[in-house]
């Protein structure tokens, strides 16, 4: 084998692609590609990805950037409680948007809640893209009985609200464990209550674009080949459906983080002990109206722009990748 | 043939279409002139790519954005019609300029019947009334061939055959008895034995009508049984019109020569057939001087620098430079 | 050339001379049918008091195609002949009949293991290129899939080597395998889908309708290289097309279909000069005459009727123009010609069709053959 990589190359056989050039290749291409073209073009979109970016790095790296550490009970002052943004009368340089009730800072409450939101909403979209594509593919590429099932099972699950199916899982989970394996078990539960009512998108994408590949001709030739139909869907079928499923993963992201936000809100989802977008806009609204608004406000300010600026990326996305729209 | 002294119908001049996209401003029709006389039947016979449609509907003014018209003038009956206001183009495409599209499906709204969609379409370019516009969808219909008219006048287009349907868009086209008809191929989506129906049928109803047609296809066998004269097209450009006979079955320019070699006949025995190598270049990369140069056996130093003008040869006008008399005297 | 290049050719054409030899054809096809279920829904039947709708798209063909031969069937959309070729490579099973290849009938082939041999020697080019590559791959995965698929090759190197000879055969460059189909004209894309068809080393080629989407230039080109290859490698086709112009260049057999039966096979030649049955005549007397003869020509009234719902007794008598009562109530079974092949047809049994010749397709096809033989 060693002898082969010296061998001088054959003029007849196409060049083989290292790793290396394969990447770089991609890479070019992607520069080359209309997606990114359309990118470069629109200043809004440009905007929107940085203010993602902007809000993801502050999210993963709050235990190094946050100015203090809220889980830390020892750091914490209740003298500091109730501080209001710097700019206001009473204001703390220490603490650029305030404090809450109990002297935690809220700038770093929400970087920390923002990480906290952050893994529930990727996780229940990679949870609810695997297994909704997986089922979609299936149902598409068999057909007849199997592909009836399913989809009268998705078509009842979207009777349900999501925020429903959420709690149902979430109330379930709750009463059968003992409240100490609950309570450890907070994050997985969120993030399958809040995949299990996302599903349903990526399964009736999947399945669609299945229909549609599976009966251009390059899977027949496949067929003709004698290639195993599972290889058929992974190889074939698989690649050409992703492009949907990305465009859905970015639109639901926005709607899981948004639903564990409401979960929360709602006391079901992360204990108050701990910080998410949700918990702390629940805790801040207590004092909306007693003159502490920016507990309430900032966090919920966050939420949108979070929310807008990855829905505002799936949209483009989607044009983007729809040959139709373009 | 209509006398030469007259007006042509339908001049065009020096057209160029353009489309602008993010690799820079690609050329589709490539300054091109041509016309049609009263009564006559021009075919424009192509490759894909080759601009013959982007030509049809230049002329109606359907360019689809962000293609434009981006040189040249276009005149019907003496008068511009390549500037006009979108609503006037649209009375002049109605009431003046007729249009039969490849799919009939597509061409007729689904949500109306047949008749609703002739009426209407009378009444918008004529002062008929309701029912006189409905008596003469009923007369168009018959005309076109459609059995039982009184009853089909009520139905909707799914329920018509896809013969039945190019019939009706016959119909829609002729209903207002434009002066031009544009056909952009008419027969490709149907079955062989439809073909020649519609195929006689555009032709009868043509000349009944007194319309001039331009045919536009890539089937050299419908440009043969139907049209007078034919321009052939090449990347955006004419390279060869003149009567039918003398282009199908005495072409002048390399890639019309070629072109008629590799269509397959019955009872021509050949085990290989002409073929011309390679393909129509992408409109990125059109070559420098004749278009066809690369791909042709008789190109020399000339062809690959200068573009070459349509050259009087016999009835016929070509693009190449093989048939420059000057030129070749000179060489010998 | 390079001398390390394998050299079937020799071997494989002695094969096949033995082969042909013995006498058997390459694919036998008895009394094949597919029958496609097309109601609604069970709940809209129900509630809309409709019968079950059921599809003959393929009834009753039979036909064989002798090794290093090709057979065209030929006919108007909807007549079945796309389903044929399906059924043929095993895309869909048969819902009556069978498809024997060299006399092994591909219904006792159960498993996927006991197919895989048969499977890997005979192969399909599709109608259109723009569908028939998968747009994500590399040209080079393409063409290597059916080496891999049926482990042909395990060695990376060879099975370059042999993606650049097939890429070279099909008149492309080596280097054209890194590149994705995307970057390729419609004819290019034709021939790498000849050439991942021939990756295989296959002996039978069904061709969907492999030129209808092309030019004419490029379909000259296609249709050109699908003869050497076949001279080259002593192919087998069945050829799949609306044009009977190319089906005359391409073919040794020809036979006609008509809403799901073949009304009519034969040797080419006595098809074309010779047509019983009255659909061929008409499908010749519909074709444009590029001769321009002036002939008059007889556009046959009608269209083809919906396959739902086929006419009773032969299927084409509302536009026949010798049809009479027998062929309303009864269907024509298959009568052996003198000629050679087979006519499905009333009128012909009963000797009162007139002599074909009479359309004038016939007779310009006729002078030309006369002209070029004299």
């Amino acid at each position: 084998m060693a002898e082969m990589a010296r061998e001088p190359v054959d003029p007849h056989a196409p060049p083989q692609l290292t790793f290396g050039r394969k990447l770089a290749d991609g890479w070019n291409r992607f520069l080359d590609s209309d997606v990114f073209y359309s990118f470069k073009r629109s200043p809004l979109i440009i905007g929107a990805f940085v203010v993602t970016v902007i809000l993801l790095l502050g999210a993963f790296l709050a235990p190094w950037v946050a100015p203090h550490d809220t889980m830390d009970l020892a750091s914490l002052n209740l003298m500091d409680a109730f501080r209001p943004p710097v700019w206001e009368a009473g204001g703390d340089a220490r603490f650029l948007l305030g404090t809450d009730d109990q002297g935690r800072d809220v700038l770093s409450g929400i970087m920390f809640g923002m990480q906290a939101s952050l893994i529930i909403g990727f996780a229940s979209v990679v949870l609810a893209a695997a297994f909704g594509t997986v089922l979609g593919l299936f149902s598409g590429y068999v057909g007849g009985r199997v592909d009836s099932v399913i989809m009268r099972i998705a078509d009842i699950q979207l009777t349900f609200p999501a925020i429903l199916i959420a709690l149902l899982v979430d109330g379930i989970v709750g009463s059968v464990l003992p409240r100490q394996t609950a309570e450890e078990l907070t994050y997985p539960v969120l993030i399958v209550a809040i995949a299990s009512s996302l599903w349903v998108n990526f399964a009736r994408t999947v399945r669609g674009s299945t229909l549609v590949e599976k009966s251009r001709e390059y899977v027949q030739a496949a067929k003709v080949i004698g290639i195993h139909p599972v290889l058929i869907m992974v190889r074939h079928v698989l690649p050409n459906v992703m492009g949907p499923v990305l465009v859905i993963a970015t639109l639901s992201l926005a709607l899981a983080i948004l639903t564990e936000a409401t979960l929360s809100f709602l006391g079901v989802g992360i204990p108050s002990s701990e910080p998410s977008l949700g918990t702390l806009i629940r805790i801040g609204q207590e004092y909306l109206f007693s003159g502490e608004w920016w507990m309430t406000i900032f966090p919920g300010v966050a939420l949108v722009v979070l929310v807008l600026a990855v829905n505002l990326l799936g949209d483009w996305l989607r044009d983007a990748l729809n040959p139709k729209l373009r | 043939m209509s006398d030469s002294s007259q007006r042509p119908l339908l001049e065009v001049r020096d057209l160029r279409v353009e489309f602008p996209t993010r690799r820079g401003t690609l050329v589709a029709v490539d300054t091109i002139s041509f016309d049609i006389h009263e009564g006559e039947v021009l075919g424009v016979v192509g490759e894909s790519g080759a601009g013959k449609s982007l030509t049809g509907s230049a002329v109606i003014g359907l360019l689809e954005p962000p293609g434009r018209i981006a040189g040249g003038e276009i005149r019907l009956n003496g008068r511009r019609i390549d500037n006009l206001a979108y609503r006037e183009m649209r009375r002049v495409r109605g009431r003046e300029i007729g249009m039969v599209f490849q799919d009939p499906l597509t061409s007729l709204n689904p949500l109306y019947t047949v008749g609703r969609q002739l009426v209407e379409t009378i009444q918008t370019h004529t002062d008929l009334s309701e029912e006189q516009a409905r008596k003469r969808a009923i007369d168009l219909l018959a005309e076109v061939g459609i059995p039982a008219p009184e009853r089909r006048v009520d139905q909707y287009p799914h329920q018509f055959s896809g013969g039945m349907r190019q019939r009706v868009v016959i119909a829609l086209a002729l209903c207002v008895n434009p002066k031009l008809v544009i056909a952009d191929e008419p027969t490709t989506a149907l079955d062989v034995s439809i073909q020649a129906q519609i195929i006689k049928l555009l032709k009868k109803l043509c000349s009944e009508h007194g319309a001039a047609v331009m045919l536009i296809t890539h089937d050299m066998g419908v440009i043969a049984e139907t049209a007078d004269r034919v321009a052939v097209m090449y990347a955006g450009r004419i390279a060869e019109v003149g009567p039918v006979k003398d282009v199908v079955q005495n072409a002048k320019h390399p890639y019309t020569h070629g072109l008629m070699g590799s269509i397959p006949m019955i009872g021509h025995d050949t085990e290989k057939l002409t073929q011309i190598e390679g393909s129509m270049p992408r409109l990125t990369e059109i070559p420098s001087g004749c278009a066809f140069n690369p791909r042709c056996p008789h190109a020399f130093d000339r062809c690959r620098v200068e573009r070459p003008e349509l050259l009087r040869v016999e009835q016929s006008r070509v693009a190449c430079w093989l048939f420059d008399q000057g030129a070749r005297r000179a060489a010998e | 050339m390079s001398q390390a290049a394998p050299q079937p050719a020799e071997t494989r054409h002695e094969m096949l001379m033995r082969q042909t030899a013995e006498g058997m054809p390459l694919l036998r096809v008895e009394g094949l049918a597919r029958y496609f279920d097309v109601s609604s829904p069970w709940l809209n039947r129900v509630l809309q008091n409709e019968p079950r709708a059921i599809l003959k798209a393929v009834d009753g063909v039979s036909f064989e195609i002798p090794r290093g031969k090709t057979f065209s069937l030929v006919g108007e959309s909807g007549c079945g002949k796309s389903t044929v070729a399906r059924l043929v490579v095993g895309l869909y099973k048969p819902t009556y009949g069978h498809v024997e290849f060299e006399g092994v009938d591909m219904a006792t082939l159960k498993t996927r293991k006991q197919q895989a041999p048969v499977r890997r020697r005979f192969q399909m080019i599709f109608q259109d290129p723009y569908a028939s590559l998968n747009p994500r791959w590399r040209v080079a995965d393409i063409i290597a899939e059916p080496i891999r698929a049926h482990g042909l090759m395990s060695d990376e190197a060879q099975i370059r080597r042999r993606v650049g000879e097939l890429l070279e055969q099909v008149r492309l460059s080596p280097r054209d395998g890194e590149k994705f189909p995307h970057e390729f004209s419609g004819g290019q894309r034709q021939r790498i889908s000849i050439a991942r068809a021939l990756a295989s080393n296959p002996e039978f080629l069904v061709c969907d309708e492999p030129t209808s989407a092309l030019d004419v230039s490029v379909q000259a080109q296609i249709l050109n290289l699908m003869k050497e290859l076949q001279t080259e490698l002593g192919l087998t086709y069945l050829f799949i097309s609306h044009d009977l112009a190319v089906v005359y260049h391409i073919s040794d057999y020809v036979g006609v279909m008509y809403l799901g039966r073949l009304v009519e096979w034969g040797e080419a030649r006595r098809v074309f000069f010779n047509p019983q049955h009255p659909y061929t005549r008409m499908l010749l007397d519909a074709i444009p005459d590029l001769e321009m003869t002036g002939r008059a020509r007889t556009p046959v009234a009608g269209e083809v009727p919906s396959p739902i719902s086929p006419p009773s007794g032969c299927h084409f008598h509302p536009r026949c123009p010798f049809a009479n009562e027998r062929c309303k109530a009864e269907m024509p079974e298959s009568l052996g010609l003198a000629a050679g092949g087979e006519v499905r047809c009333h009128a012909v049994e009963e000797g009162r069709l007139p002599p074909p010749g009479d359309t004038g397709a016939v007779q310009a096809a006729r002078a030309r053959r006369d002209e070029a033989g004299a």
